[in-house]
């Protein structure tokens, strides 16, 4: 399975999408008005960020604009939202490059029979990737419409100018028409093909202030449904049958103390033993009574030999960055200093488990799922089922969180083959025990640095190998001239137990963690104040920017680590974005706590569309982040996993919220960058820093927990 | 034979023949069809499944079934009177206390409890109150918030 990666990749090239719209037929069923078709794909100012052409379905767009005969304005697109606040910062990208209210403005998204296809929703992609063409086929409708008000109002176009959806004649401004009129009785269908020209940041009316997001009313009612929500007449309740642990093979069945409790169906279809039941505690009941033995499996890798075991089963290499020599770096430097840190296995833990409600319709299947990637699930259950793929609709539904966790479609299929095989609505909702135990989990992984500098502090060799974690964030910023960076096995799966995957920010996290931890160790051998030894060895100006602005909202005055106060500096770059974060904490020197305090951070994202929405995410990475920092670790004994609910299973709470201030530099005239993962990469690396300046004591491993802060006080 | 069993239900009196179910989140969500309450790890832990039972914030994915007889039940769908929000409702709005909206439920009725019993908390105590409602996204901050604020604006009048 080394290969398993590039083995599913070959697969997914040979595969002929088995999708053949029509564009009449997808475009049928919509009204009159202006259509402007777009595709990531043709974009060259979007270069390495479009779909592949051999995984791009027929046809070669993948999003669509409609200014409707009532002068609404809708987007169609594949992406999801999940909390993250697209549907609102999308929404506001349109309504200013169109000149209509927000409110005028409506989103349909990862519905697959109505959106064209997406690749999914992660990498900090939507607004980067896909808003600056959103923005364009805007422009692009914009334009048209001036076209069509032009010949309407018997002026030039540079006569016009347009104010919420109505197009006016500046010099006489009663003189006007609206888009509902003008786009009444046309069918105009246009593919956008070049770049038109978009508004200036000072032309703005919407983009760049802060606007609350839109679904927030239905979910203060529990009007908001989620696909757990959705119940059908006759609906099945569905329980599946786990193995104790990964790998487990079954030795023996019996099934018959549930098969006799009423109203119980039982499917037992090659791997699917499942139990069905209108009422999902009867479902619970019947699963219990299912007798069931597996073959043990390997007790090994366990939590304290993994990193061992994955040092040693790294294979593949590649450079990420090099420049120099790293010899003559180890033989002008006058200290050398050479650590190795490690990171365990976290949980994406959304608080909505893994959820499918599937339905036959006649001989399409009809499914509401909890999903980053509607149609990479639309995909794996056609080829399950062995239908066509526009026999399978995925529509469009709010989701309890994702983070990274929510691409594979293990319950999806699971529900959809099971509503083929009882011919009724079913829900597949998984327990916590079942989300834990089949999350693709953020992977194990060791970094190991040496490092040189000269007596005065300026760092003259930088050797970085990452294993397991992935390329992501590897790639330091420091002005030195012999440097390696490697990254081993990056994205490989077979040395884990279990399946691994993205997690948001994947990689970053862990490299930060490793990186900024190192540089403070540097710093506090060469008995210079973290910040000022950061600022004489990086020489990126975006950093330089972010680590300023930091401290200054902060408050830092120089002080050689460890000072006792407790403050820690930490920054990276994820997503094209730059943060840099300080964090003061308090440390129980007798019990090993740790209490965040305060976290400041400073981002340089370009553009901010949403400014209110990118805060958000903001304090939302920094209190996630406090949990793989401080607690998150996932327990196990090769395939058994031994986490399985909250209990054992520590994410931040109340009690743990710091201080949160944050500061988004302005960088406007710059394309959009990430927004929904960078802030996170820092968490580990600020608190391990906050740690060590309060009672000196250095960590090497996440997450921090009391026992490991106990242990690293006593040297 | 299984008893109906009777109680109020936002502010209803509604009753039910038990068939198998085994608690009040279950009960909730597919006799009454009120999914607002939502579940997370159903032994109690999370605060996801929270609704008012005689004015305290219980668990409903572990409240049994039997429980609920003669009790005043709250739920999420209950707090909105005559489509007017409630103070906690529109506070959480205008805090933007929520991302993914799936802990919400949960959230507002567990401060619900916590304001009935005590309107004007302390930051302190509202940490301490929450402590059992998770929230993955990471709105905790705009909770306490939202919860100061509406204690604020109710004035020490819980209704």
């Amino acid at each position: 399975m080394k290969k398993e990666n590039k083995t599913v990749q070959k697969n997914a090239d040979e595969v002929k999408s088995t999708i053949q719209f029509d564009r009449r037929d997808f475009l049928k069923h919509l009204g009159g008005g202006i259509i402007i078709l777009f595709s990531a794909a043709e974009f060259p100012f979007l270069h390495g960020m479009a779909i592949p052409s051999e995984q791009r379905p027929q046809p070669d767009w993948n999003a669509y604009l409609l200014v409707g005969e009532d002068g609404r304005v809708s987007c169609f697109t594949g992406k999801i939202e999940m909390g993250q606040g697209v549907i609102t910062s999308l929404a506001m990208e349109l309504a200013d490059e169109l000149d209509v209210s927000l409110n005028n403005v409506d989103m349909v998204m990862g519905d697959t029979d109505l959106c064209p296809w997406d690749a999914g929703t992660w990498g900090s992609l939507t607004t980067r990737a896909f808003g600056p063409l959103l923005r364009a086929a805007g422009a692009e409708a914009r334009a048209i419409l001036l076209e069509m008000a032009s010949i309407s109002l018997k002026l030039p176009v540079d006569r016009l100018a347009v104010k919420d959806g109505v197009v006016y004649d500046m010099k006489k401004p009663s003189k006007k028409v609206t888009y509902a009129e003008l786009t009444r009785g046309e069918k105009i269908v246009k593919t956008l093909s070049e770049k038109p020209p978009v508004k200036k940041p000072s032309e703005f009316n919407v983009m760049g202030k802060p606007v609350y997001k839109h679904d927030s009313l239905e979910k203060v009612t529990g009007k908001a449904k989620y696909s757990g929500d959705i119940q059908l007449p006759g609906m099945l309740y569905a329980k599946v049958l786990r193995p104790p642990a990964h790998g487990a093979k079954m030795k023996s069945l019996d099934t018959s103390r549930a098969e006799r409790i009423e109203g119980v169906v039982m499917i037992k279809e090659d791997d699917l033993i499942a139990v069905l039941h209108e009422n999902p505690d009867i479902a619970d009941d019947a699963l219990s009574q299912i007798r069931a033995e597996f073959e043990s499996v390997p007790a090994e890798p366990n939590n304290e030999t993994i990193f061992e075991h994955l040092v040693n089963s790294a294979t593949d290499s590649d450079i990420v960055s090099q420049g120099g020599d790293v010899e003559e770096g180890r033989k002008i430097s006058d200290l050398i200093v050479e650590k190795e840190y490690l990171d365990g296995y976290v949980a994406h833990a959304p608080i909505e488990t893994h959820t499918a409600t599937a339905t036959m319709e006649g001989e399409r299947i009809v499914i509401w799922a909890s999903t980053q990637s509607p149609f990479g699930i639309r995909r794996e259950v056609a080829e399950t089922l062995n239908v066509p793929e526009q026999n399978v609709q995925v529509k469009q539904i709010f989701i309890g969180g994702g983070f990274g966790g929510k691409s594979p479609g293990r319950q999806v299929v699971e529900a959809a083959r099971l509503t083929k095989l009882t011919g009724k609505p079913v829900q597949v909702a998984w327990t916590r025990r079942e989300e834990f135990f089949y999350d693709t989990y953020r992977p194990a992984a060791v970094v190991k640095i040496t490092s040189g500098m000269t007596n005065s502090g300026k760092v003259t060799l930088w050797d970085y190998k990452v294993y397991f974690a992935g390329a992501r964030g590897s790639q330091h910023f420091f002005d030195v001239a012999n440097h390696k960076t490697e990254s081993l096995d990056s994205g490989s799966v077979e040395a884990h137990p279990f399946a691994t995957g993205p997690w948001r920010a994947p990689g970053n996290n862990t490299n930060t963690f490793a990186r900024e931890s190192h540089i403070d160790i540097m710093a506090f051998k060469a008995g210079i104040d973290p910040l000022e030894f950061r600022l004489s060895n990086i020489k990126d100006e975006r950093m330089v920017r972010v680590l300023k602005t930091v401290a200054d909202k902060f408050g830092w005055t120089p002080s050689k680590a460890q000072s006792g106060r407790g403050y820690g500096l930490a920054c990276g770059s994820d997503a094209d974005t730059y943060v840099a974060h300080m964090a003061e904490v308090k440390v129980d020197k007798n019990t090993g706590h740790v209490q965040v305090i305060r976290v400041v951070c400073a981002q340089e994202m370009g553009l901010v569309v949403n400014p209110q929405g990118a805060t958000l995410q903001v304090e939302g990475c920094i209190t996630m982040g406090l949990g793989y920092a401080l607690a998150e670790d996932i327990s196990f004994e090769g395939g058994r996993i031994m986490t399985r609910n909250f209990d054992t299973y520590e994410i931040p709470k109340f009690s743990w919220t710091p201080e949160i201030e944050v500061v988004l530099v302005d960088a406007h005239d710059s394309p959009p960058h990430g927004g929904g993962e960078p802030p996170i990469i820092c968490m580990g690396g600020v608190i391990a820093n906050a740690i060590f300046d309060a009672v000196g004591a250095r960590l090497y491993q996440l997450p921090m927990t009391p026992e490991r802060i106990l242990q690293a006080m006593k040297g | 034979m299984n008893e109906p069993i009777k109680f109020e239900l936002n502010d209803n009196p509604v009753e039910f023949l038990p068939d198998g179910e085994k608690t009040l989140l279950t009960v909730l969500r597919t006799r009454f069809g009120l999914t607002g309450t939502k579940w997370g790890c159903r032994i109690g832990f999370c605060g996801a499944c929270t609704v008012i039972i005689d004015g305290e914030p219980v668990r409903s994915c572990i409240t049994p079934v039997e429980d609920i007889s003669g009790k005043k039940v709250i739920t999420i769908e209950g707090l909105t009177k005559d489509g007017v929000l409630h103070p906690l409702q529109n506070a959480f709005i205008r805090h933007e206390a929520l991302q993914c909206g799936y802990c919400t439920s949960g959230m507002i009725l567990n401060a619900y409890g916590l304001l009935l019993k005590n309107p004007e908390p302390t930051r302190q105590e509202i940490i301490e109150f929450m402590e059992g409602n998770l929230c993955r996204c990471g709105s905790y901050g705009r909770i306490i918030k939202a919860i100061q604020t509406a204690a604020i604006e109710m004035k020490g009048g819980v209704r």
